[in-house]
């Protein structure tokens, strides 16, 4: 599928390449998230999934091509992006009135809700576990309720509880009509969680589609993670 | 904008380690360079022993009644005497180190003054075991013997002058305690030329007297020069002092510039590039640069921080200070100029740093490692070092803030050329090149 900038995705990548002097982090990416789809980046160590990530969010500008995001595109970046000596309350209040939020107490209430984080709310973030920073990461993304949500390796530093219930979470949003796009190295999740996944492997996009069609062509008996690791081989990755 | 200062604020607020750094660090300072300057240098402790019996501390010179003792006392305004009774008692001080120099006034001091055709001599034992103490009492003795001299000196001088006046003139002069009438070469003078006038012209005694009168106007005219040729050689040499370059600063308001300069410093260069490297640390900064802020609004906002604080300390610090050191404070209005403009050079600089190193132990390392040199330089007089190596050090204090900062609070503290426009805005145009810099280190960093 030919991707133009007539898309009317509200999130596209349009023949996207990255370059770090010779190196090619992206080659030629193009991909088009319809509006409520959830869709997981996937891909080996290098593959180019945060820097994919960082040029859709416009935290860098990429070399070749063009993106399409909306305004307001929420974005959880991979390692917590929030101030240690502030707590999750102050965090959360900065962040909601730098994005200009009509009632920036309002926001953090609910967002304190949302990630259950109410009884820790006048505790300093250097206080919290990695799980729950975590969480104060990703509530900060949503503070100004964006139409499409980028999240790199949101699910990285979480124990399997808290991981599932940041799926449920991120479920419900794309069933409240949120496109969400996730980048992840655990394969399962995608295949769980995500409509769609794009695999990338050392920068250029070999595959887009839902998790059965990457199935499709392999053993059966195979599991998902088997089924990806077979696909890289038959692509010389 | 605003919020980000606040959320700025309130970190520092909860960094008590910081705060105490960068608030009581510098009031600390100023207080200690102040009670120093206020105090001034220690006085050297010196064994004096006075070998003059108290009955012969004064001599008559001519009408003048000269006390040595005061004198002897003049060497106590330097130095802090041990007082001794016998010679040993002095030599034993300057040996076990309790005094660092002995002086020891000969017996026979008021004699040969009185005389005035022998020159007493003092002794003085130094113990050079501590070769800077040593030459710190040496250069204080010798300097407090040329004022003793020159004292002496100018009532030798003066009683010479009277005699010579008197000889010329004429007058009383009180001799062994018989009021004599003198009656000086100029009415002689007249008197002899009233006498030759009834004398015949060709006649013998005219002639002789003619001789006489004629000495007499020579020996006037000269003992009229006289008394400058006195004055002259009591003080051969004068000094005409005229400044060139730069302000005359008394010291102790020299030394509060560069404390108020460094404190400045210190403050603006580690707030500015600290904050700026938490963003980073803390991986806050591509959140906000995304559209919550511009990466030039950032780092103006970092500036600003750093510039307030680092401002609101070196005016304490000053404060500080003014309540040991005589300062002008209806100059305020000019300090307030020149420490909001130093701190914003300074801060500037910080963010620079800050965008280069992108981690705070690192941004505070390089603070700390690019401060003291830069400081070390501006401090380097011309004449130190080489006219090419001077150069170079001017080059390369005017690409950092520290110089223009300290010319311009020190203008600002004690007036004197050349103005603060100069030092204003050599700092505008460092604060605009830093930032440059620091916003082309985030692009190249990012």
């Amino acid at each position: 599928m030919a991707i133009t900038q007539q898309t009317l995705a509200p999130l596209a990548a349009i023949a996207v390449t990255k370059l770090y002097g010779q190196r090619a982090a992206l080659r030629d990416v193009s991909f088009e998230v319809p509006a409520g789809e959830l869709v997981a980046v996937i891909g080996p160590n290098g593959a180019g999934k945060t820097t994919l990530l960082s040029i859709l969010a416009g935290i860098q500008a990429p070399t070749q091509g063009s993106v399409v995001a909306p305004a307001g595109l929420g974005w959880v970046p991979q390692q917590p992006a929030i101030y240690s000596k502030l707590t999750v309350a102050e965090n959360l209040r900065l962040f909601a009135r730098l994005e200009r939020v009509d009632d920036p107490e309002a926001a953090v209430a609910a967002m304190l809700v949302q990630t259950d984080l109410e009884d820790r709310a006048d505790d300093q973030v250097s206080t919290l576990s990695g799980g729950n920073r975590q969480r104060v990461n990703i509530a900060i993304g949503l503070l100004a309720e964006p139409s499409a949500l980028l999240l790199d390796e949101p699910s990285s530093s979480l124990d399997p509880r808290q991981r599932e219930r940041l799926w449920e979470f991120i479920g419900e949003l794309g069933h409240g009509g949120t496109t969400v796009l996730y980048s992840t190295h655990n394969v399962a999740e995608a295949e769980r969680y995500a409509d769609r996944v794009l695999v990338l492997a050392d920068g250029e996009l070999l595959f887009a589609g839902s998790p059965r069609e990457l199935q499709a062509g392999t053993d059966a008996d195979l599991d998902f993670e088997s089924v990806f690791v077979a696909f890289l081989h038959e692509r010389g990755h | 904008m605003r919020w980000l200062l606040l959320k700025d604020l309130r970190i520092l607020g909860r960094s008590p380690l910081l705060v105490m750094l960068l608030v009581i660090y510098p009031v600390a300072i100023a207080l200690l360079i102040g009670s120093a300057l206020s105090r001034g240098p220690e006085k050297p402790k010196v064994a004096f022993l006075n070998l003059v019996p108290p009955s012969e501390n004064t001599f008559d010179l001519g009408s003048e009644k000269i006390d040595v003792s005061k004198y002897s006392k003049m060497f106590f305004t330097a130095v802090e005497p041990i007082r001794v009774q016998t010679r040993a008692q002095a030599l034993e001080k300057v040996r076990s180190g309790e005094a660092l120099a002995a002086l020891i006034i000969p017996a026979d001091i008021t004699d040969k003054l009185a005389s005035g055709l022998e020159q007493p001599t003092l002794e003085v034992y130094y113990n050079v075991e501590d070769p800077i103490k040593a030459s710190f009492v040496e250069s204080t003795l010798n300097a407090q013997v040329a004022k003793a001299n020159d004292a002496l000196s100018d009532v030798v001088t003066k009683t010479a002058v009277s005699y010579l006046d008197l000889l010329l003139k004429g007058g009383q002069l009180n001799l062994l305690g018989q009021e004599l009438n003198v009656m000086g070469l100029q009415k002689a003078k007249e008197s002899m030329e009233k006498a030759d006038k009834v004398l015949a012209p060709g006649s013998p005694q005219h002639k002789e007297l003619k001789k006489a009168i004629d000495y007499a106007a020579l020996a006037i005219a000269n003992l009229g020069l006289s008394d400058d040729v006195l004055r002259t050689i009591a003080s051969p040499l004068r000094v005409k002092q005229t400044v060139l370059k730069g302000s005359r600063t008394p010291l102790d308001a020299f030394a509060v510039a560069v404390a108020v300069t460094m404190s400045l410093m210190f403050v603006a260069l580690l707030l500015a590039a600290g904050v700026l490297a938490l963003e980073r640390e803390e991986n806050t900064f591509a959140r906000l640069v995304r559209g919550l802020v511009s990466r030039l609004g950032l780092l103006l906002e970092k500036i600003g921080l750093a510039a307030v604080c680092a401002f609101g300390v070196a005016l304490i610090m000053l404060c500080g200070t003014g309540l040991f050191i005589s300062l002008d404070f209806s100059r305020v209005g000019l300090w307030v100029v020149a420490l909001a403009a130093g701190a914003v050079g300074f801060g500037a600089m910080g963010v620079a740093i800050g965008a280069i190193t992108r981690e705070v132990r690192t941004a505070s390392l390089m603070a700390f490692l690019l401060s003291l040199p830069i400081a070390f330089l501006a401090l380097v007089p011309s004449g130190a070092v080489s006219s090419g190596l001077y150069d170079l050090i001017g080059v390369i204090c005017a690409v950092f803030p520290f110089k223009s900062t300290l010319q311009a609070i020190d203008v600002a503290l004690n007036g004197g050329d050349p103005g603060m426009v100069t030092p204003l805005l050599h700092l505008v145009a460092l604060a605009v090149g830093f930032t440059a810099i620091a916003r082309l280190a985030l692009r190249r960093f990012e």
